[in-house]
């Protein structure tokens, strides 16, 4: 897929109302389990498995595994397309794990829960695995090739 | 407190609406992410649009959740994180997501001779 195809398939209704979704999901989590839907933070509270916690847990991830089929039955979904060899997935997966450990959440965390809740940690968050992750494509992308 | 049994069904439906939107917004498409983060090149906004509703809606349920009542609907205490000050952890722990989390989309050597990824 170049670049071309990717531009036009830029759609903002999708993209925000599938935001909103996430949101509704974030809010839902607080209000009725009293927690931030923090993808990182549900997974890494399943190791070591603690009693009466890992219920909720296992079936939000199940949950999330079970979307994207779920989504195909009622709209064509596009396959993820992953460009980096199999060493290189693995060692990324691995450091996206420690990197959001250490800084205690990821994406959905910091960016969707932390925000929401106007967290300064968050925003500081937010703003740091943006702008590496901005070099990191600048340096890949314009630098590198 | 315990979570009990019965927060299963609730817990795996706020994980399948929470997939379900990440399917709608493209955003499981490591590419769109990319896109978003590639200023310098064709530059896809579509994360800030996601991320746009996504705390839209969020500030008002978070909002809702602030309430002083001591207990979320289904009884559970509210755990949220403390706010407990920006330290190097967090933003050493970021900065490390933030340049491994793009590198699913790094390109093998053999597209980037045939140029597949310009």
């Amino acid at each position: 897929m170049g670049d071309a195809d990717r531009l036009a398939e830029f759609s903002p209704l999708s993209a925000i109302s599938g935001g909103a979704v996430i949101g509704l999901a974030a809010s839902l989590c607080a209000l009725l389990l009293g927690r931030v839907a923090g993808v990182s933070g549900i997974l890494a509270g399943l190791a070591p498995p603690r009693r009466g916690d890992l219920v909720w847990r296992l079936a939000f991830v199940a949950g999330l595994f079970a979307a994207p089929a779920a989504f195909a039955l009622a709209h064509p979904l596009q396959q993820p397309e992953f460009r980096a060899g199999a060493a290189t997935l693995i060692l990324a997966g691995g450091l996206v794990g420690f990197g959001s450990r250490l800084g205690s959440g990821c994406t959905s965390g910091h960016g969707v829960c932390g925000l929401s809740r106007l967290s300064l940690r968050s925003a500081a968050a937010t703003a740091t695995f943006m702008a590496t992750g901005l070099l990191t494509v600048f340096f890949i992308r314009h630098i590198l090739r | 407190m315990k979570m009990q049994k019965g927060h299963l069904l609730p817990a795996f439906a706020l994980g399948l609406l929470f997939g379900l939107g990440l399917c709608l917004s493209g955003m499981t498409q490591p590419l769109k992410v990319q896109g978003f983060l590639d200023v310098a090149g064709l530059w896809d906004p579509s994360l800030a649009f996601v991320m746009g509703g996504a705390v839209g809606v969020g500030l008002i349920g978070f909002r809702l959740a602030r309430k002083p009542a001591a207990r979320s609907m289904l009884g559970e205490p509210f755990r949220f994180p403390a706010e407990s000050g920006v330290d190097a952890p967090l933003l050493i722990g970021s900065a490390i997501f933030g340049v491994a989390g793009v590198f699913r989309g790094l390109p093998r050597p053999r597209d980037r001779q045939s140029g597949s990824f310009q």
